[in-house]
C-alpha cells in the first residue's frame, strides 16, 4: 500500500482522467444513446464527472475513500436518469471497501461491491444489454487475476479492461431487457449499449492512471482486438 | 400520520397526482410531490430525499413511483434519508397514491397497511 497522500493523488488523477475521457467521448456516447435510449448519456456522464473533477480542491483535504465517496455523491446529484443512482450510488456504497487504503485486495473488494450494487439496484444480469455486460467480465477477470494468478494489480487491471471491451462488443447483437432500450424490444438488436461503453471508457481511464502510479505501461491483451475483428 | 411522496419524471404529473389524492384524503393526508429533476423531465434523488424528510412526521413515509429511474432514485433517497422509515409501494402511481391517501387518514394506518392499500390498485380495471 502506498501512503495515504499518494493514494489520494492517484484517486484525484483518476477522477481527472475519467472526466477528460468522458468529455472526449460525449458525442459518441450520445450517438449510441440516440439509437436506443434518450440521447442523454454522453451529456449526463460528462456533466457528472465534470462537476466532480471541479471539486478537486475540496477533495484534496480528504482521505482516499472519502474522495471516492464524495465523487459518488456528486454523481448522484448531477448525472440524472438511471445512471445517477447506478454509477454514483454504487461508487458511494463501494467506497467503504477502501477505508483501510487502496491495495490489491481492497480494490478487488471495491470492484465486487460496486458490481453487486449495480446488479442489485438495476436488476440486470449478464445478457440484459447493460453496463453489467462490461462489468461482470471485468470484475471477474480482475478478481481471478489478483487472487488466483497472483498478477500485479496493473496487469490484472489491463486484463479486466480487455474483458470489458469484449463485454461491450457482446452487447451489440443482444435484445435489451432492462432500461429505456428495453422499450424498443427487437429494434434494440444491433446497437452497442451506451452504459457498457461508458463503463469501458472509465476502466480505460483508470488503467491509464494506474500506469503512471504503478510503474510502467502494460501491453493490452491481443484477445480483445481479435474479438473485435471477428465481429467485423 | 404516515406521509406520502409522489415521484414522477414530470414535476407537473407529481403535483397533479398529489392534488387529486389530497382531495381523496379529505385534505388531511400528508402528500409531497417530488417530480422532475434539475434538467426538467427526470427524477432526482436529492429532491426525493427532501420530499421524504418533509413528508415524515415520525410515523414514516410511503413512496409512490412511476418508472425506471424513479424506482432507483427513490431507493437511493430512502438510503440517504436513513432516519426516516420509508418504503416504496409497487403500485400504479395515480391509483396507488389515491388509495394510499385514503388509508393514511385511518387512525389504524401503518406503513404496511398503506403499502398494501396502494398495491391493491394494481388489480383495478377501468372497464368491466
Amino acid at each position: 500500500m502506498a501512503d495515504a497522500e499518494t493514494e489520494r493523488d492517484a484517486v484525484l488523477d483518476a477522477l481527472d482522467n475519467v472526466a477528460a475521457r468522458l468529455a472526449d467521448e460525449k458525442s459518441y456516447l450520445t450517438d449510441l444513446d440516440s439509437a436506443i435510449g434518450d440521447a442523454d448519456h454522453g451529456a449526463n456522464m460528462q456533466r457528472g464527472f465534470g462537476k466532480a473533477a471541479e471539486k478537486r480542491d475540496e477533495f484534496e483535504e480528504l482521505d482516499p475513500n472519502e474522495v471516492v465517496q464524495n465523487v459518488g455523491k456528486t454523481l448522484i446529484s448531477n448525472v440524472g436518469g438511471a445512471a445517477g443512482p447506478l454509477y454514483g450510488g454504487s461508487i458511494m456504497f463501494a467506497s467503504q471497501e477502501l477505508e483501510d487504503g487502496i491495495t490489491a485486495d481492497t480494490s478487488v473488494a471495491f470492484a465486487e461491491t460496486y458490481l453487486d450494487k449495480v446488479k442489485d439496484r438495476g436488476g440486470a444480469e449478464v445478457g440484459s444489454k447493460t453496463m453489467v455486460d462490461a462489468l461482470v467480465p471485468a470484475v471477474h477477470t480482475y478478481k481471478k487475476s489478483i487472487e488466483q494468478d497472483d498478477l500485479p494489480p496493473l496487469s490484472a487491471l489491463a486484463k479486466a479492461v480487455d474483458a470489458a471491451e469484449r463485454g461491450v462488443a457482446f452487447t451489440v447483437p443482444l435484445k435489451a431487457l432492462k432500461g429505456r432500450a428495453s422499450f424498443l424490444d427487437w429494434r434494440s438488436v444491433g446497437h452497442q449499449d451506451p452504459g457498457a461503453t461508458s463503463t469501458l471508457f472509465i476502466l480505460e481511464a483508470l488503467l491509464a492512471t494506474a500506469e503512471t502510479y504503478l510503474d510502467g505501461a502494460v501491453e493490452r491483451d491481443a484477445h480483445a482486438a481479435d474479438a473485435a475483428r471477428r465481429d467485423e | 400520520m404516515i406521509g406520502l411522496v409522489v415521484v414522477s419524471h414530470s414535476a407537473k404529473a407529481a403535483e397533479g397526482i398529489a392534488d387529486v389524492a389530497a382531495q381523496m384524503g379529505g385534505g388531511n393526508a400528508r402528500i409531497v410531490p417530488a417530480g422532475g429533476d434539475e434538467a426538467g423531465i427526470g427524477t432526482s434523488p436529492d429532491r426525493i430525499r427532501e420530499g421524504i424528510e418533509s413528508a415524515d412526521d415520525g410515523d414514516g413515509v410511503v413512496v409512490l413511483v412511476d418508472l425506471g429511474s424513479a424506482v432507483m432514485n427513490a431507493e437511493l433517497a430512502i438510503e440517504m434519508a436513513a432516519d426516516v422509515p420509508a418504503v416504496i409501494a409497487d403500485a400504479p402511481i395515480l391509483e396507488g397514491t389515491l388509495n394510499a391517501a385514503v388509508e393514511t387518514t385511518s387512525s389504524k394506518a401503518t406503513l404496511d397497511s398503506v403499502v398494501e392499500r396502494a398495491e391493491d390498485a394494481r388489480d383495478y380495471r377501468k372497464l368491466n
